[in-house]
């Protein structure tokens, strides 16, 4: 049903940019995603890292917000959903940090350090990257639709 | 050091033209201009984290920006000239010239740092924490509390500008205010 929603609006002639806009975006949004999570997830053995991975993620959404409509990826994410991301991935940081707390001190590194250059290596850094990743991509996204939808919406006893 | 010299002279003339022009986006268009010149110092200063970021940041505050800039109307702020204020300028761009060529001479040389700390992360980080990128041992398992302060700045920031930008507030517009905020009028 949702589905049929977003195909119905993709392919809606009216909203948006045009035909040449939208087909290069739908290539371009997936390997954006592609990269920002490659980013994240390799972060403890290649430049980059969980702010640099969320801030690409969130740019594929911006950019599917602005080539397609605002509605396609309100239906994609919306603003209730990013921000429970954006909590959700603190919340997660945290909890690292203080499960840490049982095996020493705070943001100990408990887990096994792995072999180094090995993808499952590094304890909890890649765990926090993950996090980061998603609370920082969420976040900007949703700093995105409020300067861009929070203006528009009133109030039934406004109207 | 020649190239460092070129993009530095580059950002500088790209500031001026930011800070003098007249039209709203072509200002946009050279702080983003700047912004990629400062990626591809940190770039040339061997710190590739750092120039990923900065890139990705430019580009996603340039979209902002411009979809800012398009619909502001470009108004030119009248200039009158005041002779007291240009020279007061000048007299403090002059001290503070003079105070950084006197700080810069003392300034310990590129990749020779002062604490000794550094060189133990250099040394131990890959035995202690697993991880190949030494920036990521860093600023994850030495500094880890220091990212979740920086994790909590954004996060209260966001959670701000979520209030503030929301236009469907808790309270009715029929209601009447009971607690007076902002500034009070006199009378």
């Amino acid at each position: 049903m949702k589905q049929d929603i977003i195909e119905e609006i993709t392919h809606d002639r009216s909203t948006g940019m045009t035909l040449i806009v939208k087909t290069v975006a739908k290539i371009m949004i997936a390997m954006m995603l592609l990269f920002g999570f490659y980013i994240i997830i390799y972060g403890h053995l290649t430049p980059g890292g969980g702010f640099a991975g969320g801030v690409i993620i969130a740019i594929a959404y911006v950019l599917m917000m602005l080539a397609f409509s605002r509605k396609v990826a309100l239906k994609k994410l919306s603003n209730f959903w990013a921000s429970i991301f954006d909590n959700l991935g603190m919340l997660a940081f945290i909890v690292i940090a203080y499960i840490g707390l049982g095996f020493g001190y705070f943001m100990y590194n408990f887990i096994w350090h792995g072999n180094p250059f090995h993808l499952i290596s590094a304890g909890i850094i890649p765990l926090c990257n993950i996090a980061i990743g998603i609370k920082v991509g969420a976040a900007l996204y949703a700093i995105f639709i409020g300067l861009s939808i929070y203006g528009r919406i009133t109030t039934k006893e406004e109207e | 050091m020649l190239l460092f010299d070129i993009i530095l002279i580059f950002m500088i003339i790209g500031t001026i033209i930011a800070v003098e022009t007249k039209n709203m986006l072509s200002a946009v268009v050279a702080v983003g201009a700047v912004g990629f010149g400062v990626s591809l110092l940190f770039l040339y200063l061997r710190a590739p984290d750092i120039a990923i970021t900065q890139v990705i940041v430019e580009v996603l505050s340039l979209i902002i920006l411009i979809r800012v800039a398009t619909h502001v109307d470009n108004v030119a702020i009248e200039r009158r000239i005041d002779n007291f204020a240009n020279m007061t300028g000048l007299i403090f761009i002059g001290l503070f010239i003079a105070f950084c060529i006197w700080a810069f001479t003392d300034v310990i040389p590129f990749a020779n740092p002062l604490m000794r700390v550094s060189q133990h992360y250099l040394d131990a980080g890959l035995r202690e924490t697993g991880a190949a990128n030494i920036v990521a041992a860093v600023i994850l398992d030495y500094r880890a509390y220091d990212t979740l302060g920086e994790a909590v700045v954004i996060f209260t920031s966001i959670l701000g500008a979520f209030v503030i930008l929301r236009s469907k507030g808790k309270k009715k517009l029929s209601e009447e205010d009971d607690i007076t905020v902002g500034i009070l009028e006199d009378a």
